[in-house]
């Protein structure tokens, strides 16, 4: 299998596609130049991403997750991976870590093949995952960064309360804005932001009506799959920006045109055949053998018409938009709102909704080795939603970017057997 | 007459079951050909045809009036003689091949009266081999045919200066042969033939009940395969079904009531949940290591140098079982050497390692969901007394009392539902 280009989409050629293509091209050109031109880059991470703060000051952002995972898909992660076990890392440690590290260890060339300049500052803006914290911990030895760390409480009720929402406002205020001024040597200017949070919600929306299209049947796009192609500008470097909002606006005219034409999705091998399974996937995918898992759905005319993975750079399907009025309470309830901060409560509410509103067969669960932020509790949901719904729910094991952790045939023979159930349940003692 | 047809390729064996048209098991055949998945499937095939022939025997004695104690006797002592003629015929297969591979390799040049006595000494103790309550190790003319054929080479070795390690090359290359040529219903009707011939009180209506069953055609009306090497069958993709619907529905046609199954084969282990109509609902099998599977107690057994068969009987003689945590494979010899080395009684080694391998399938059980009234264990490590002495204790402490059920004929479960799919499908297409 040919292995995909750092910043390609599904094999369609799609306009949507290119530009996105073209956007991240630019924006990793941008900062190998990073030494030439003055440009500053902080590094952060996906969920909880305060792009639009960072954008305000023109600071560039550099998500460490993003390489890793794009150096999967290049790959590369196997090499990384080993180099930095052969620097004391430990099997056991997220891999994400390991060829994040390894990448930098190995002349911290990016996914476009271009050097990626050192960081100017490590914003730390998400603790739901306490390895993000040892992560930048580790960058800050090896790059002599300096740090800047936002405490997101975690959704522990389920709700966001007028307290947890101050906590995080007066630390963007207090902590989190004096240090950016001080990297970018620019005052803050929250006119700014306004502009950029009105951009988010403008994408946004075009996103969710995105993710949406799929309660067509057939569905138009996979929203797993495909999905993690469609969330790339929002979840990354470009949310706030025109071009996010350009590249959002021509996706959703071509889902609709989809949608109009009763398509189904576009694989890697070209247009689905018949759509025979629906089904919301919880858990990120596999990044190293990404399309040979993606086709293990698609020869079963297995479309995933929802997924929770989408939504860890943030929840807007369930109404959530930045919001220009209250910059800072925005951006703090951004933070607390990513899939990865919901209690289990909330993780199975959404799920079950997930289940109903896209007339789904089931769930599945793809449980990762090296992430217990997410996999914890995964059987625990499994069996809730299972109970509320009604649906079959299989569980598969698979890694994120550790080659080691993806035993194709294990793997296959599983959801085979999961397909093959909801075939079975469904017509009653007969399949 | 018409029969369906299920086959499931495992790891260590293959198994195939014919049904009657009614749904009736038939016949079942098993073999441990590992030439390649179409040879074992063909030669499980065969057995279990042969296996249904007899079986049209049996019912043909039933209908004459032979008092049942008469027609026990005659058919154990028909099926002795078929299976001598059937090794005497292999032998010959045997011979061919050998002499045909001492031809092609210059280095066995010389050897070739050498293998002609080898086989007129297997030959010559065919007889004994199939005496009445003679023993034999296996009934699988590979393993069979391999013991006798070492022991013989080993002495040809020593008496004759003839190299050992030679004889043993041309065996391993010459059994490959055997093994494709699959039993038949020619085959059959010779070696019936000759084997009724031999008994001299057999009964008429005997010569009749055996003239019946070699000329009734048995036409597959449909087949159904399964099993880890199951994509690799010759069938279309609709003939071939997961292992774990087949177990399912396999252990509810041995027993109705089944709610859980826990089915412990070769390389994998699989709890899987059912509903009254035998539909899974639920499923959990080991992921990428196969650590406590059924090939763990193989390793072990090479290791003591025992039959995998003895292994349980002798566990089960353990006052004092030693606690064992590991189940890994590959550290398993380690372990085991080192607890002996510790003083360590074999029994109580061997009661640990049972009860290891249990615990692991514990985990699963408790993954699909529990266990629940009734249960039912299939797979080659059913046949285990430690094992399910282990599983019985561990599943009263942790779910209660629950009726267990392990059928004698639990390793061709999943053939057994394979067949069943046969059938549903095919009267599916007729309606």
């Amino acid at each position: 299998m040919a292995t995909p280009s750092p910043s390609s989409a599904p094999p369609q050629k799609d306009s949507s596609q290119l530009r996105q293509k073209t956007m991240i091209a630019e924006h990793y050109s941008r900062l190998a130049r990073a030494g030439e031109t003055g440009d500053k880059n902080v590094y952060t991470f996906v969920p909880g991403n305060l792009t639009e703060l960072l954008r305000a000051f023109d600071l560039l952002p550099v998500l460490p997750e993003i390489n890793a995972l794009q150096s999967a898909m290049r790959g590369k992660s196997r090499e990384y991976i080993a180099l930095a076990e052969k620097l004391g890392h430990s099997e056991d440690v997220c891999t994400y870590v390991k060829c994040d590290l390894g990448m930098m260890k190995s002349g911290n060339v990016g996914p476009t093949g271009e050097p990626l300049p050192n960081p100017d500052l490590l914003l730390l803006s998400y603790t739901g995952c306490f390895t993000f914290m040892k992560w930048f911990e580790i960058l800050r030895q090896e790059y002599d960064a300096p740090v800047a760390m936002l405490h997101v409480p975690y959704q522990a009720e389920g709700k966001i309360t007028p307290e947890m929402r101050d906590y995080v406002v007066r630390q963007l205020r207090d902590e989190v804005i004096p240090v950016l001024e001080k990297i970018s040597g620019r005052k803050y200017d929250e006119d700014r932001l306004r502009e950029l949070l009105a951009n988010s919600a403008r994408a946004e929306d075009d996103l969710v009506a995105v993710l949406e299209s799929a309660k067509h049947v057939p569905s138009p796009i996979d929203a797993y799959f495909g999905g993690v192609y469609y969330i790339g500008p929002i979840f990354t470097a470009f949310r706030g920006t025109q071009e996010a909002v350009d590249y959002y606006r021509l996706l959703r005219a071509e889902v609709a045109e989809r949608v109009a034409r009763g398509q189904g999705p576009v694989t890697p091998d070209g247009d689905m055949g018949k759509e025979r399974f629906r089904v919301v996937v919880e858990g990120p995918p596999n990044w190293t053998s990404f399309h040979q898992f993606w086709r293990m759905f698609a020869d079963e005319g297995a479309v995933v018409v929802a997924s929770t993975y989408t939504k860890v750079g943030g929840v807007y399907d369930m109404g959530f938009r930045h919001d220009p009025d209250h910059p800072l309470e925005t951006l703090a309830d951004y933070c607390m709102g990513c899939y990865t901060n919901l209690n289990l409560p909330s993780r199975v509410e959404m799920l079950a909704r997930y289940i109903r509103e896209y007339s789904a067969d089931g769930l599945l669960v793809n449980s990762i080795k090296s992430c217990n932020s997410f996999s914890a509790g995964q059987l625990l949901m499994l069996r809730e939603v299972e109970s509320r719904t009604g649906k079959p729910a299989g569980f598969i094991e698979s890694d994120l970017v550790d080659p080691r952790y993806f035993s194709a045939a294990n793997i296959k023979n599983r959801l085979e057997s999961y397909f093959q159930m909801i075939e079975q349940r469904r017509t009653g003692a007969g399949a | 007459m018409k029969v369906y047809i299920g086959i499931d390729l495992g790891s260590t064996t293959t198994k195939a079951v014919v049904l009657r048209e009614d749904g009736e098991v038939l016949g079942r055949g098993i073999t441990n050909s590992r030439s390649n998945y179409q040879v074992a499937c063909e030669v499980a095939r065969g057995e279990a045809l042969i296996h249904a022939r007899f079986n049209l025997v049996a019912s043909a004695l039933d209908r004459s009036g032979l008092a049942p104690e008469e027609e026990r006797r005659v058919l154990a002592e028909l099926e002795r003689r078929f299976r001598k003629q059937q090794y005497l015929a292999q032998l010959v297969t045997l011979a061919d091949a050998l002499s045909g591979r001492a031809r092609e390799d210059l280095l066995a040049r010389g050897l070739e009266t050498t293998l002609v006595r080898i086989v007129a000494k297997m030959q010559a103790e065919a007889d004994a081999l199939f005496a009445p309550g003679a023993s034999r190790k296996s009934d699988f003319f590979r393993d069979l045919a391999g013991s006798r054929y070492l022991r013989i080479a080993e002495e040809e070795a020593r008496s004759q200066g003839a190299s050992f390690d030679r004889l043993v090359g041309l065996f391993d290359k010459a059994i490959l042969e055997v093994e494709n040529v699959p039993a038949e219903q020619e085959a059959f009707a010779v070696h019936v033939r000759h084997a009724l011939a031999e008994m001299r009180d057999a009964p008429a209506c005997l010569g009749e009940a055996v003239g019946g069953a070699a000329d009734t055609p048995l036409e597959s009306a449909a087949t159904v395969g399964t099993g880890y090497g199951r994509q690799t069958l010759p069938f279309p993709k609709e003939q071939i079904r997961s292992e774990i619907l087949c177990h399912g529905l396999g252990a509810h046609a041995m027993y109705p009531g089944t709610r859980t199954v826990l089915d412990i084969g070769g390389q994998d282990t699989k709890a899987i949940q059912v509903d009254e109509r035998g539909i899974v609902t639920s499923f959990q099998m080991n992921d990428r290591c196969a650590a406590g599977c059924g090939r763990y107690l193989g390793y072990i057994a090479d290791e003591m140098n025992l039959g995998l068969h003895e292994l349980g009987p002798l566990a089960c003689d353990s006052t004092r079982p030693v606690r064992i945590n590991s189940t890994c494979t590959v550290f398993a010899g380690a372990e085991l050497r080192e607890r002996l080395s510790l003083g360590e009684k074999r029994e109580d080694i061997l009661a640990g390692l049972h009860r290891a391998i249990i615990l692991r399938a514990m985990s699963l059980l408790a993954r699909s969901g529990g266990v629940f009234d009734e249960f039912t264990f299939t797979g080659g490590v059913a046949k285990n007394p430690a094992a399910v002495d282990a599983l019985r204790g561990l599943i009263g402490d942790n779910y209660g009392e629950r009726v267990m059920n392990i059928s004698p004929n639990s390793i061709y479960t999943g053939a057994l539902g394979a067949a069943l799919f046969a059938r549903r499908d095919a009267l599916r297409l007729a309606a």
